[in-house]
């Protein structure tokens, strides 16, 4: 049953050129390589690619669709389980989830879901079928907290039920991460507008500048007749490395340099306000999809040389496959196995990085091998320094509702209907299961949505 | 859009704003402060909430580079693109018998809805308040109606002491048993040297810290501070804090990185674009 066909690949810009500007790396498929591609799946009877997305895209109905030309059925096939198709076909991770479960991965080339997917939705946005439509006006009003995909998955399925729904947002734009974390070139913000903008059209209300728990607590938010509350206010707030020096200028945690440059614009200073600074070389801590998008941002705001350091293996790269294999090729260094012990400084401003070798031991609890210290030392001359080593739930929240039951570490606690300790209080995305995925926080914002609508229904 | 209600012309280099935010002003409390954005091209900058009146927020602020200065051109009915707060934690009023409040140029704005505070608390108040010169000592009258004692400093000696906040500090700390406490909000430099006055005379003193901020919801991690070799984010943590363990020399040098960045935005302003 292999299929020998190769993958129909993507055309992708120039690695020299693409390094040096934000437009988009990866540029789509066209609907001849869309067709050719759909051509490979063999419609399982019993689709194991299905089973592992985490919202049940109906795939092999999709893209038999794609075949016989039809776009808008399509896209309307998956729009039914996912209201952002052009993006997840872009961020999804797919080799660990739909496209690593395709039975054509066992012998061959998985079919390349996400560029599908990708494809159909980006038809989608630019020929307007989003389906806006409400079932039947409902008189109660929904209050989200957050615009990522978590709140933008919540909203859509409530206000879709007829739901009176508001979208409260701390910033100044909306689509949380989408927004202000994952850059241009993965991800361009028009996309992400107008996907909002279809929630807006649907009319979801979108209120930005409001952080809740500080200008309105949950408790305000009830009194003012909101029957229930979805928080999705994400993993924002950054983990330390725990190392001398880390409070030297030139030390950055990704979020404030991806923020810099995606949310305030600073890679076209002067004429936007916000400056931004890293100087010819950069280190960057970690090795997951944060830390490729911070370095690779490096490179492309004008620094000379960038590195990622990671302290596992190349395997161990929590990275999606295709962004670590773009890095490589846009030239960054990959300097594995080493962990950052502290951070040399003249006058608070950064001059090196002491790194210390690390070796593979035993299988932790995660499954991968546990680096181990050697006791041999690098140090190497840098401008500046990213840290990228993980984000916890956002402490607001908590600190300012009462009742509000946490873990430890600051994930929200919610039971098998998505509900908070506090009654009508649900919560999903990042903000419960510490940084995730784009999917799988829609994934939750949909399912808390389908029990909010049990529970305002029996009330 | 948020639409500015009232303005006024302090002196040279401050104004004072109130600009209509129901959804800041509804809980906020003193020691709260701000973000604005002037514009959609603009840089998010954080100001003290200087005080509350219904639905409008006032601020007072110094036009110390682009963004300020930038704010300083809009008129009573023109609009500021975004407003968003209470943000920080509010101040913690300590149950003290008798408070001095230091605060130098500016930093008399954020001083005030606290030291407003102590006294409706039961706190006799003295306040000391130092700026450049003779023009730059603002809020006078407003202070002069609540506190007990006052003291002004000019450095140029144009009115009251001459000299810096931390002389008359020294002199008052030495002589009146009954204080039990200090606040000061300046210049870093101020508050470094006046926690060393305190620590001197083995008091307790708050600071209230302004490292540069984005976001000021604890996501970014550009504003923090490095306290008793603890790191916290000024905008979530504090911004007020105990000052004997502040690394004030690290928060001067973090406030400094982007000095040429801000000087280039400024000179474009001024060529008016
Ligand atoms: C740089 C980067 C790259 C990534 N790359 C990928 C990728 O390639 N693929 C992938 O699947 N995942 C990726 N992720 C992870 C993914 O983006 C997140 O898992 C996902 O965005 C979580 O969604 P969320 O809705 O739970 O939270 P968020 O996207 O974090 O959104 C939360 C929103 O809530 C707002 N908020 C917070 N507190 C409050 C409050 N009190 N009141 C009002 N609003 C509030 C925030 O401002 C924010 O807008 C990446 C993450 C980062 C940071
Ligand atoms: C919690 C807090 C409360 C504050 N309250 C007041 C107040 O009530 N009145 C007042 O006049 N000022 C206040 N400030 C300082 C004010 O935010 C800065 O003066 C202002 O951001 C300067 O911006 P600019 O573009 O005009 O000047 P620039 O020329 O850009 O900067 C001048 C200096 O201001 C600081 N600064 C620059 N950008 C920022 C930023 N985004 N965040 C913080 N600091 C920055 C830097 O130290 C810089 O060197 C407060 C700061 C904080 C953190
Ligand atoms: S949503 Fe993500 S995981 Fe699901 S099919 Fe699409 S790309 Fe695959
Ligand atoms: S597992 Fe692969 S071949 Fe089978 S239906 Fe899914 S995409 Fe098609
Ligand atoms: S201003 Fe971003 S974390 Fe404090």
């Amino acid at each position: 049953m292999a299929n020998k066909t190769p993958r129909t690949k993507m055309p992708e810009q120039d690695p020299v050129k693409r390094s040096t500007n934000f437009l988009e790396v990866a540029l789509g498929y066209t609907v001849e390589d869309a067709k050719k591609e759909a051509l490979r799946c063999i419609d399982c009877k019993n689709p194991k690619c299905v089973m592992a997305c985490p919202v049940r895209v109906k795939i092999p109905e999709f893209i038999k669709q794609v075949l016989n030309d039809d776009m808008e059925g399509a896209f309307d096939k998956i729009y039914e389980d996912n209201i952002l198709p052009s993006i997840c076909g872009r961020v999804c991770p797919q080799e660990s989830q739909c496209e690593g479960a395709c039975i054509l991965g066992i012998k061959g080339e998985p079919v390349s879901i996400g560029a599908l997917e990708r494809f159909v939705g980006d038809y989608g946005i630019e020929n307007n079928l989003a389906d806006t439509s409400v079932e039947t006006e409902k008189p109660q009003k929904v209050a989200v907290v957050g615009s990522g995909p978590a709140g933008l998955a919540n909203a859509a399925s409530l206000r879709r039920k007829g739901y009176q729904v508001t979208v409260f947002e701390a910033l100044h734009a909306y689509g949380g991460v989408l927004n202000y974390g994952i850059p241009d070139f993965r991800l361009p913000k028009d996309i992400v507008r107008k996907e909002i903008d279809n929630l807006k059209t649907m009319g979801v209300k979108f209120v930005k500048n409001v952080i809740i728990g500080k200008s309105i607590t949950i408790e305000q938010l009830k009194e003012e007749g909101y029957e229930a509350i979805f928080i999705g206010s994400g993993a924002g707030l950054p983990s330390a490395l725990g190392v001398p020096g880390e409070n030297y200028n030139g030390v950055y945690f990704a979020n404030e340099f991806l923020t810099r440059v995606n949310l305030m614009r600073s890679n076209s200073f002067p004429l936007s306000a916000t400056p931004i600074k890293i100087g010819d070389t950069v280190a960057v801590v970690g090795g997951g999809n944060v830390a490729m998008d911070a370095a690779r941002t490096a490179k492309r705001i004008g620094a000379k040389r960038v590195m990622i350091i990671y302290r596992r293996d190349k395997e161990s790269l929590p990275a999606r496959l295709e962004e670590v294999h773009h890095a490589i090729e846009e030239g960054i260094e990959m300097n594995l196995l080493y962990n950052p012990v502290e951070i040399l400084g003249e006058n608070y401003e950064v001059k090196a990085v002491k790194c210390e070798r690390m070796k593979l031991g035993e299988e932790d609890s995660s499954g991968r091998r546990r680096p181990l210290p050697t006791g041999e030392y690098v140090t190497y001359d840098i401008d500046s320094i990213i840290v990228s080593i993980g984000q916890k739930p956002n402490p607001i929240i908590k600190q300012n509702t009462s009742g509000l039951t946490t873990h430890d570490w600051g994930g929200i606690i919610t039971d098998e209907n998505h509900m908070t300790s506090i009654d009508g209080v649900f919560a999903g995305g990042d903000a419960v299961t510490g940084a995730a995925t784009v999917i799988l926080a829609m994934g939750t914002g949909k399912e808390a949505a389908a029990n909010i609508n049990r529970y305002l229904q029996s009330k | 859009m948020y639409k500015i209600i009232d303005k006024q012309t302090i002196n040279k280099d401050i104004d004072y704003m109130k600009v209509e935010a129901p959804l800041v002003a509804r809980n906020a409390k003193p020691g709260h402060f701000i973000i604005l954005r002037v514009d959609e091209d603009g840089e998010r900058i954080p100001l003290t909430i200087a005080g509350i009146d219904g639905q409008n927020v006032d601020i007072i602020y110094q036009k110390m580079g682009y963004s300020t200065q930038l704010l300083g051109q809009k008129e009573i009915g023109d609009t500021v693109a975004d407003f968003v707060g209470p943000l920080g934690k509010a101040a913690h009023i300590r149950d003290k018998k008798h408070v001095v409040g230091v605060a130098g140029g500016v930093g008399a704005a954020p001083l005030l809805p606290q030291l407003k505070a102590y006294k409706a608390a039961g706190s006799k108040v003295t306040l000391i308040l130092g700026a450049r010169s003779k023009d730059y000592l603002i809020l006078k009258e407003t202070y002069e109606q609540f506190v007990d004692n006052v003291i002004y400093t000019t450095d140029d000696g144009t009115f009251g002491e001459k000299g810096l906040v931390t002389e008359p500090l020294e002199r008052l700390l030495s002589e009146d048993e009954t204080i039990d406490h200090v606040i000061a909000i300046g210049p870093v430099i101020m508050m470094k040297f006046t926690v060393q006055v305190a620590l001197k005379h083995n008091k307790s003193i708050d600071v209230s810290l302004n490292p540069i901020m984005i976001d000021g919801t604890g996501m970014c991690g550009n504003c923090r501070v490095s306290i008793g070799g603890k790191t916290y984010f000024a905008c979530i943590d504090g911004p007020d804090f105990e000052g004997h363990e502040v690394d004030f020399d690290g928060l001067m040098r973090r406030q400094s990185y982007y000095k040429d960045e801000e000087h280039q935005c400024y000179l474009r302003l001024k060529d008016g674009k």
